[in-house]
């Protein structure tokens, strides 16, 4: 008895030692974004909370123009996450609950795609993103997002395990494909949903690469560039206002993550089932 | 298990319809059109193109810049993979435990799955700081990212802090799959803890370990492009510029578009690679399900 509860102990000091060296980083980020210039360049360094929080944020805030970057980004990613999640359900749709000629190669041609991340067709998607006059727009930001292997299975996973009975069914009560999709399909994968939702609106949000490139007036810049851009701004490396900046970044994406996080965790994983 | 089907003879295409349009316009005509142009020299003005067979190969090849970031990048790649799925094996394994508070500690410690690489390179950017960088005062030792040898270890060190919350919760989910009956066996026969984890949980969790693997392969290779831009970009004197990095200087910052052509046709081949590696290995995958 004795053995177990010290056991147990070791155990939750363990994991509060691991919290710990996994939040530092950020830990100290919030410090830093609470303390005045001489604060931050003291030496040894300062690790108590500072007095200048409010001017910090403001600063990160107005400097870069960070509020408009973060509505940026928010209806990039919702662009992508409505575009995306109804594509790929129709698209898995047709794959679970169809049988049609040419079904093999189509579902070889989603396949095929987990071999093109951005960076492999880059240059010429650049160029056909500029021929649209796309650059600088949300749609250049968006569209070539929509269409993604990885959603596509983890929905191909999940309505694999809803009773075929229920089309069954559902085709005895007389019902076209749509209304069974609609109203039998869709209420009963809600928390997938949720999971795709929580991985898309954190992958387009963290997005950087393809951002800097198909962007270039500070208008249609996206979050992720303006931490570089506040970065070079604030050059005499006030870290306090550079951090401020970084800890709004952090929040939408984090706040999702936390409240979805049930949904999240039960359909995340039929990723790696694929 | 067999799917029941509607019978509808356009349906399917008509629903397949708009997946398929973006991927011939934003993926697979991109994609050619990247490996034409990797044969072809493209002028940096005029775009104008002439067929030069593989003379951007040879040269991006015969380019000793190019030739480090090729070996820098497959260090780079095996030393995130080898610390970040070993680190989040090991806090699988403890969060794996019945204790009281677990979502808690679950909760705490996958959140930085939640940030971006750019983040995180912004805060190990301060952590590491020449001028009063927290940990540059803790180790003593200031030039952490002014020097090549160590600047490498700290993009390792914050590219493994980043995708820790990922692979945890792949591991969290792998152990929990794991069949009690399998361990309680193996216990009444006689193995130790070590011998069970060893024996019976390490083959269980060996497919999660391949999908990782591939999944920290291309994390390692394309999305610590927004780590290094911020943390180094690619510095000092090149001692952490990446494939990727690379590519994106040739592509965006010199213009020489067909040699970025002829990188991406590099980094496809890399990925094509690691990708039959996964199928090759999910064979053994059925046996364990």
């Amino acid at each position: 008895m004795r053995q177990t509860t010290i056991k147990t102990a070791g155990l939750h000091l363990l994991l509060i030692l691991c919290i710990l060296i996994i939040s530092m980083p950020v830990i100290l980020a919030l410090i830093i974004s609470t303390q005045t210039e001489a604060q931050v360049l003291s030496y040894p360094p300062g690790l108590v909370p500072g007095s200048n929080a409010v001017h910090n944020y403001v600063t990160a805030w107005t400097s870069v123009d960070l509020g408009r970057m973060m509505l940026n980004s928010t209806i990039i990613a919702f662009g992508v996450i409505i575009g995306k999640i109804s594509m790929s359900l129709l698209a898995a749709f047709a794959f679970t609950h169809f049988n049609f000629k040419g079904k093999k190669l189509l579902f070889g041609l989603v396949l095929v795609t987990l071999l093109l991340p951005v960076p492999v067709r880059i240059v010429a998607l650049f160029d056909i993103i500029r021929r649209l006059h796309w650059i600088d727009t949300y749609a250049g930001l968006m569209v070539p997002f929509w269409a993604s292997a990885t959603s596509i299975f983890i929905l191909i996973q999940r309505f694999r395990t809803v009773p075929s009975e229920l089309v069954d069914a559902s085709k005895i009560d007389g019902c076209t494909p749509m209304q069974y999709f609609f109203k039998v399909l869709l209420p009963l994968i809600r928390s997938t949903l949720g999971a795709l939702v929580v991985i898309n609106f954190i992958y387009i949000w963290n997005q950087y690469l393809w951002p800097l490139m198909a962007t270039n007036t500070k208008e249609m810049r996206v979050v992720q560039i303006g931490i570089k851009m506040l970065m070079s701004t604030e050059s005499s490396n006030n870290w306090g206002v550079i951090m401020a900046g970084v800890i709004i970044t952090m929040i939408p994406p984090l706040l999702i993550f936390i409240v979805m996080q049930e949904s999240f965790m039960k359909g995340f994983a039929l990723q790696s089932e694929k | 298990m067999r799917q029941s089907t509607f019978n509808n003879k356009f349906l399917p295409y008509i629903l397949l319809l708009p997946t398929m349009f973006i991927l011939v316009v934003f993926l697979f005509y991109p994609a050619i059109e990247t490996f034409r142009l990797s044969f072809f020299k493209v002028h940096p003005w005029t775009g104008a193109t002439r067929f030069a067979g593989f003379y951007n190969f040879i040269k991006i090849f015969s380019n000793p810049e190019y030739l480090h970031s090729f070996v820098l990048s497959a260090m780079f790649a095996f030393a995130v993979i080898g610390l970040g799925l070993f680190f989040s094996l090991l806090i699988a394994i403890l969060l794996n435990q019945k204790i009281a508070g677990i979502r808690f500690y679950r909760t705490f410690l996958i959140w930085p799955y939640a940030l971006s690489p750019a983040i995180a390179g912004a805060l190990f950017n301060f952590l590491f700081n020449p001028a009063n960088g927290v940990l540059c005062y803790f180790t003593g030792y200031r030039s952490w990212l002014t020097d090549g040898r160590t600047a490498i270890l700290v993009v390792i060190i914050a590219a493994v802090w980043k995708n820790l919350g990922y692979n945890v919760i792949f591991y969290l989910t792998a152990l929990r799959n794991v069949p009690q009956a399998a361990l309680e066996s193996a216990s009444i026969d006689g193995a130790g803890a070590i011998k069970r984890f060893f024996y019976i949980t390490f083959a269980f969790l060996s497919p999660t370990s391949f999908f990782l693997f591939v999944m920290n392969t291309t994390y390692a290779y394309f999305a610590t492009f927004g780590l290094i831009d911020v943390l180094t970009e690619g510095g000092p004197a090149g001692s952490t510029r990446i494939l990727i990095y690379h590519l994106y200087k040739d592509f965006f910052v010199h213009s020489k578009t067909g040699y970025a052509a002829a990188e991406s046709l590099v980094l496809f081949t890399l990925v094509v690679g690691i990708t039959f590696l996964q199928f090759q290995t999910s064979e053994k995958k059925v046996h364990y399900q």
